[in-house]
């Protein structure tokens, strides 16, 4: 039997069907060249490398039998944006959703603008182009129909899929009309429909456009390609970052059966970026084969200086540097003098460790590397960046390089960098351009990933004698990402600080935030809502532990502590990076934060009475331009044991354009909330990963989640609102919100995570 | 060494080490790949499936132990995705990546099979080793009740 399946639905098969056979066939393909609104300092798609498109050549095709066709240049890896663009287009274009299918964009940021699928940016910055592009094609097919039927257009309608004429009861299908259409010269602007009268936009119950494939398990994840003649590798790489192979003997493993070659790959030296970790691969017939080979490997390891690495050691070095002074990135008033003078100072530290992202696809490709070309099938996030690392490590034209993006079977950052995508390309030259498919076993990505940071907040709180706070203090320890990037990048980069550290949105006079530096000793990784895991949990938890030191209501306090609803300009706190967005357009807006901490407080009904051992907590955080807060429901019983009845979560994302996943995102970024607050750490010893599969890296399970997760969305006042991100920002004031709820139910203040540590014993 | 599986009704004969887990049989040597790798270790239940009609963890399963035995996959779960428990899956939105949920809805199906009326603890029991990294839970949780309480309500 062969099962041959490479990525499906394949955009070139979309080409070939709707594009240039379609133009006998009678598909109708729309061509918009909007032009780009004119600006200054480029922000939010524009700004993005390879910028924006907006064509509806490339996004939007309809057949002859009727099919609407969209293309999603983003990668699927849960947060349905494969249904939601086509959501968008399907509104504005007046489609029957069961006759609207995706499609999936190859790597190509020249044709489709930047395919970078993180930053919670996919909505935000493709909202409004596929509305255009929906907007478009349906003024197009009304042209058509109308010029058919000797009518204005402006008496034709398009419905469900259909053009009317009421007048003379004439009415036609959008396939039947589509190649009329597509001769039609492109208007020059569109009218957008109003809001209320959008049928897909805003609305729940849409199914998901995946859910049949992935309920039968149809759907192609990167692991799943399968291509003829294909062989299968798995990899021993340095357990220390930047070490490399001294010696090996294969002999063993090349009599394991199914083991085909042994092919010792180059490592890349620190900062190794994107570059293999290199080592010895074991190329076999089958993945147990491999798996098996490389057990029987026997590899002596050059650990290079990261060796010593170790958590314990790592973690007395960051508490001594936070507190003395370090690299000063937000000053407002008079830190020193209010402190020195407050009547009463309160401090404390709070530690993170390093986390890994674990999507249950571990990463996977799959390469056939041809003498001057290669084609990759892979479950990446960053297309473009596939391509670009392909075509340098294998020495071929980038215009040589094809890629195709599969679903991802989760990505939370990992799957931003492309390593295991050039491991397999490497190994397929290594095998005459025979497919290589290179899996990752659990033990790989957890030992040899690019993990979350690790960090040591310490915050200080001066008060004067009536007990207003008067200053803020935060030092914030952490290596950064940029340190994949170039060596001796001991500081955050600008978008890290802009997580929370420097753009506190606190009405106090005196507030400074201060880096000291941190190395990093192995490779640091975006974590889904990345830096913000770290400030959101100290400075969540510390206004908790103030108010209950002042015997306030925490709710009250965090509310007192934001002051009076106001629009922040983020660069006037120090926050030049604003996630790539306007700050005209995305001012903080303390109003808004204030919003939802009043929702999720109504919705959780905090101030509720408890009985013992029960205990409410609360924590709000804005990032990605969202806002977001957050209830934590917790119960101890006599032993100690900490139950989760209940968390409540409301988000104000601005216009929201598919409800029911954005209740998704934060029933998700809820529970890697708990994952990481209760339940998850990665720790160093002689520069190796302590932990190797779910049993030492714990992650929330049915019985450790949540039993109940509430989902409060704040409506946006209209849809002119720019929009806010959703994928991550669920995710930070989880660990806090926890912290604190546990600290009320217990009385027991934990400021280290994962909390399971503290409360065992 | 050949062993023959009955895999989804149909006899199947493959041609491996006896030592090899049914996981890679399905995927690599059959191209069966509704049956996810997760973890290999019996850790995350994404390679669950079913034999002789109980939940058993194929990445953990050497082929050996699977000979002569009734194997039944998400392929062969149902014929066109008409499960009650795809059925409630699709119904709710339960995926998100959608990576673990065959895994999720092989070990909901036998959960049911063998307990129609489970209620929170028992799915708690039956449903922990399934991992979703995505944090679908909620979700699994009430769509378990939903086919317990006969599908669309
Ligand atoms: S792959 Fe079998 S339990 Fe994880
Ligand atoms: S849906 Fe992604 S791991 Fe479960």
């Amino acid at each position: 039997m062969t099962y041959h399946r490479p990525i499906r639905p394949a955009i070139r098969n979309v080409s070939r069907r709707a594009f240039l056979a379609g133009v006998s066939a009678g598909s109708f393909v729309l061509s918009v060249g909007l032009p780009a609104l004119a600006q200054e300092k480029k922000y939010a798609g524009a700004g993005m490398p390879n910028g924006l498109r907006e064509d509806v050549k490339l996004f939007v095709a309809i057949a002859e039998d009727g099919t609407v066709t969209v293309v999603c240049h983003r990668s699927e890896m849960g947060q349905g944006v494969r249904t939601s663009l086509p959501m968008v287009v399907a509104d504005e274009l007046d489609a029957d959703w069961a006759r609207v299918k995706v499609a999936q964009a190859p790597g190509d940021e020249a044709r489709y603008g930047n395919q970078d699928t993180d930053g919670s940016r996919s909505m935000r910055h493709h909202f409004m182009t596929f509305r255009r592009m929906g907007a478009t094609a349906r003024a197009m097919l009304i042209q058509a129909a109308a010029t058919s039927w000797g009518v204005p257009a402006g008496e034709v309608e398009a419905v469900n899929h259909e053009l009317v004429h009421q007048a003379s009861s004439r009415r036609i299908g959008y396939g039947a009309i589509a190649k009329a259409a597509a001769a039609l010269s492109v208007p020059a602007s569109v009218k957008l429909k109003e809001p209320a009268q959008f049928r897909y936009i805003g609305k729940e119950g849409l199914p998901s456009i995946d859910g049949m494939d992935i309920t039968t398990g149809r759907a192609g994840f990167g692991i799943d390609t399968r291509l003829d003649g294909m062989v299968y590798a798995v990899i021993a790489r340095p357990p220390v970052y930047g070490g490399k192979v001294k010696s090996f003997d294969a002999a063993e493993a090349m009599k394991v059966k199914g083991v085909l070659k042994i092919v010792s790959i180059d490592s890349t030296p620190p900062p190794s970026e994107f570059g293999p970790l290199g080592g010895i691969a074991v190329v076999a017939s089958n993945t147990w084969a491999a798996i098996k080979g490389r057990e029987a490997l026997k590899i002596t390891w050059d650990d290079g200086p990261n060796g010593a690495y170790s958590s314990d050691s790592y973690k007395a070095a960051m508490e001594a540097s936070v507190r003395k002074p370090g690299k000063v990135v937000r000053n407002q008033g008079d830190v020193d003098a209010a402190m020195a003078g407050a009547a009463r100072r309160i401090e404390a530290e709070y530690f993170v460790p390093h986390l890994a992202q674990a999507p249950m696809e571990p990463p996977a490709a799959i390469v056939r590397a041809g003498d001057n070309d290669c084609e990759a099938w892979a479950c990446t996030q960053a297309p473009q960046a596939t391509k670009t690392r392909l075509a340098k490590f294998l020495g071929v034209p980038l215009e040589k390089v094809t890629v195709h993006v599969t679903m991802l079977g989760g990505g939370f950052g990992r799957k931003s960098k492309p390593d295991f995508i050039v491991e397999a390309g490497l190994l397929s030259k290594a095998m005459n351009g025979a497919p290589v498919k290179v899996t990752w076993t659990r033990e790989d990505d957890l030992q040899n990933g690019y993990l979350h940071t690790v960090s040591m907040e310490r915050l200080e709180a001066g008060l004067d004698a009536s007990g207003k706070l008067v200053a803020w203090r935060h030092r914030s320890a952490f290596p950064s990402i940029a340190s994949i990037f170039a060596s001796n990048m001991k500081l955050p980069a600008a978008f890290e600080l802009g997580m929370g550290l420097v753009n506190l949105p606190f009405d106090i006079p005196n507030i400074r935030a201060e880096t000291p530096e941190a190395e990093a000793h192995t490779r640091i990784g975006w974590f889904r809502s990345v830096a913000n895991i770290q400030h959101a949990f100290a400075i969540q938890s510390f206004v908790t532990e103030i108010a209950q030191a002042l015997g306030k209501d925490p709710k009250d306090y965090l509310l007192k502590l934001i002051g009076p609803a106001r629009k922040i300009n983020p660069a006037s706190i120090g926050d030049a990076w604003n996630h790539g967005e306007d700050p005209a357009l995305y001012p903080i807006d303390t109003g808004r934060l204030r919003g939802v901490i009043e929702a999720v407080a109504k919705g959780a009904n905090w101030g509720r009475t408890l009985p013992k051992g029960r205990g409410l907590g609360i924590a709000a955080h804005y990032s990605f331009v969202s806002y977001i807060a957050v209830v934590a429901d917790v119960e101890a019983d006599d032993k100690g044991t900490i139950r989760i009845p209940r968390i409540d979560i409301a988000i104000d994302c601005g216009p929201q354009i598919n409800p029911e996943r954005i209740r998704a995102q934060m029933e998700g970024g809820v529970i890697m909330g708990v994952s990481n607050a209760m339940l998850s750490e990665i720790t160093f010893k002689d520069g190796r990963v302590v932990q190797s599969n779910f049993d030492g890296f714990e992650v929330a399970r049915m019985d450790s989640a949540p039993r109940e997760v509430h989902v409060h969305l704040v409506p946006a006042t209209d849809y002119t609102m720019p929009l806010g991100g959703v994928g991550e920002p669920g995710v930070p004031p989880v660990g806090p919100a926890l912290a604190n709820a546990i600290a009320a139910a217990t009385g027991k203040r934990i400021r280290q995570l994962p909390m399971r540590r503290q409360l065992a014993g | 060494m050949a062993f023959t599986i009955k895999l989804n009704g149909q006899d199947r004969s493959v041609d491996v080490e006896g030592d090899m887990p049914l996981l890679w049989v399905l995927r690599d040597v059959l191209g069966m790949t509704g049956t996810k790798y997760g973890c290999g270790a019996a850790l995350c239940g994404a390679c669950t499936v079913h034999i002789d009609g109980v939940a058993v963890r194929s990445c953990q399963t050497p082929v050996s132990d699977a000979e002569g035995r009734a194997v039944t996959t998400i392929e062969g779960l149902s014929r066109d995705g008409t499960h009650p428990v795809q059925v409630a899956w699709r119904e709710l939105n339960v995926a998100q990546c959608g990576y673990c949920q065959v895994g999720q809805i092989m070990s909901a199906a036998a959960l049911l099979a063998d307990n129609p009326k489970p209620s929170d603890d028992d799915i708690d029991a039956a449903m922990s080793g399934n991992i979703c990294r995505c944090g679908t839970y909620p979700r699994i949780r009430a769509a378990i009740h939903r086919v317990a309480a006969g599908g669309r309500r």
